[in-house]
């Protein structure tokens, strides 16, 4: 066990490394959420919606944009000198593989989260301070389930022709009943309504995690061995 | 492994059957419009608008039906790897976008007049939308993807989590519409569905159910055929 989870740990690590080696991906990421942000703030007509009404949706579809365009990257970078194949060959088992990738994953996702919510509160003027511990939770609660399901596609896409594009095809309807949940969550949230009012919600997204992490975890080796 | 094994019937036959099937249930269908037309008497409240219902329904059963069998394929194709397994599931999905067509354009023609819109976001509408959203991704998956095992395996992993997801989609537009309740009744009230509907429903659902299995029945076989051009192509 303790060297299942040192495997997972030193894949993860090794992806993170790469990644802060370079920044081109991380940056480029932020750019991208930064620029939703703003468009966003332009297909509204303020005198009609207030900032605060459309703040939750705002949120979550400029994070499930971002982790997409995040995500492709995971399978790519080993793409470039047949990287996966020596990872295959190593003796990592492939869930701790799969885990690995995850964890870079929720790593980098969680990095371009963590960085547009400021600049969220900033152009929409909507103080996320009194309940930030509330939405980070549910942010990663969320987040978890989406980005497992997406770290498998984006293992297939890689694969694919077309791949920038296939993995939103397949991924999108993934990401709807966590959007769903987290932009309840969230505006109940900022409401200030009690915690009853989103248990449900909650249940529902830490079920999603469960269900598909042990998924793509099982399934993960019928995408990459042959 | 299974790649050796020689069908034991060839795909032209098997592709006779599909369309002997098809044909059969085309026939079918056309006795299901004289029936819904000249044996169901009019619905008291929607009128003719609800004649639309003997095929709507129908569809969306062959719809699901062709969504469930995708799944149970792709999962049994990971345990056995039999490419029977896989061309089934490609097969069912594709015949499952043509029925899910059907039933995402009857149901806004029959809304309009009865609900007053075409569409509105109601849980089972959503629902219905998603699965096809999921078999067009796991269509555009496998025409992406080259190798025939690669795609077998890959299509067979969207399969398993696309049948997985549907309960959590249906749950959490549950769970949004009723939080937001909308004015509007869901069906019909049915507990006193007249005999002559009832039965209408019924043979329209074999019928649509015989058109299913035809249709892949014949995809299957093309697809065989496809297959055996393909050795063919690559041993020669």
């Amino acid at each position: 066990m303790a060297r299942a989870i040192r495997l997972v740990l030193a894949v993860a690590a090794k992806d993170i490394r790469a990644e802060l080696r370079s920044r081109t991906a991380l940056l480029s990421a932020l750019v991208f959420a930064a620029l939703v942000l703003v468009v966003f703030n332009f297909a509204r007509d303020p005198t009609a919606l207030a900032a605060a009404t459309l703040a939750p949706s705002v949120l979550w579809v400029t994070f499930a944009l971002a982790a997409m365009v995040a995500m492709n990257r995971a399978f790519t970078v080993e793409r470039e000198n047949s990287a996966l194949d020596g990872l295959l060959l190593a003796p990592v088992s492939r869930e701790a593989l799969f885990l690995g990738k995850l964890l870079a994953n929720l790593a980098f996702v969680g990095t371009v989260e963590l960085v547009t919510l400021p600049l969220f509160t900033l152009f929409f003027n909507v103080s996320l301070w009194p309940h930030l511990p509330g939405i980070l939770g549910v942010t990663a609660l969320a987040t978890i389930g989406f980005v497992a399901v997406g770290t498998i596609f984006s293992a297939m896409a890689v694969r694919t022709r077309f791949a920038e594009l296939m993995l939103p095809v397949l991924l999108l309807p993934f990401m709807v009943p966590p959007l769903i949940g987290a932009v309840q969550v969230t505006s109940r949230l900022l409401a200030d309504r009690p915690l009853s009012e989103m248990w449900g919600w909650l249940r529902l997204l830490a079920l999603y995690d469960i269900v598909f992490v042990t998924l793509c975890t099982l399934a993960f080796s019928a995408v990459v061995d042959e | 492994m299974s790649q050796a094994r020689i069908p034991s019937v060839g795909p032209a036959r098997i592709v006779r059957r599909g369309l002997i099937m098809s044909v059969v249930g085309l026939v079918g269908l056309a006795a299901v419009y004289v029936l819904a037309l000249g044996y169901t008497p009019v619905e008291a409240r929607q009128g003719l608008a609800q004649k639309i219902f003997y095929l709507h329904v129908p569809s969306a059963w062959s719809a699901l039906l062709a969504f469930s069998l995708v799944g149970i394929a792709s999962a049994l194709y990971l345990w056995l790897h039999d490419q029977r397994l896989d061309r089934f599931a490609a097969a069912s999905a594709e015949v499952g976008v043509a029925f899910s067509l059907v039933m995402l354009t009857t149901g806004p023609i029959w809304a309009k007049p009865i609900w007053g819109t075409w569409w509105t976001w109601d849980a089972r509408l959503t629902l219905t939308l998603f699965l096809f959203f999921l078999f067009i991704g796991y269509l555009a998956l496998r025409a992406a993807v080259h190798d025939r095992a690669e795609r077998a395996r890959f299509s067979a992993v969207v399969g398993i989590l696309g049948m997985l997801l549907v309960p959590f989609i249906h749950l959490s537009v549950y769970l949004f519409r009723t939080l937001h309740p909308q004015p509007i009744v869901l069906k019909p009230s049915e507990p006193s569905l007249p005999p002559e509907m009832l039965r209408t429903l019924l043979v329209a659902t074999v019928v649509f159910t015989l058109l299913y299995l035809g249709l892949v029945t014949t995809r299957y076989g093309l697809a065989l055929a496809d297959d055996a051009r393909e050795e063919a192509h690559d041993s020669a």
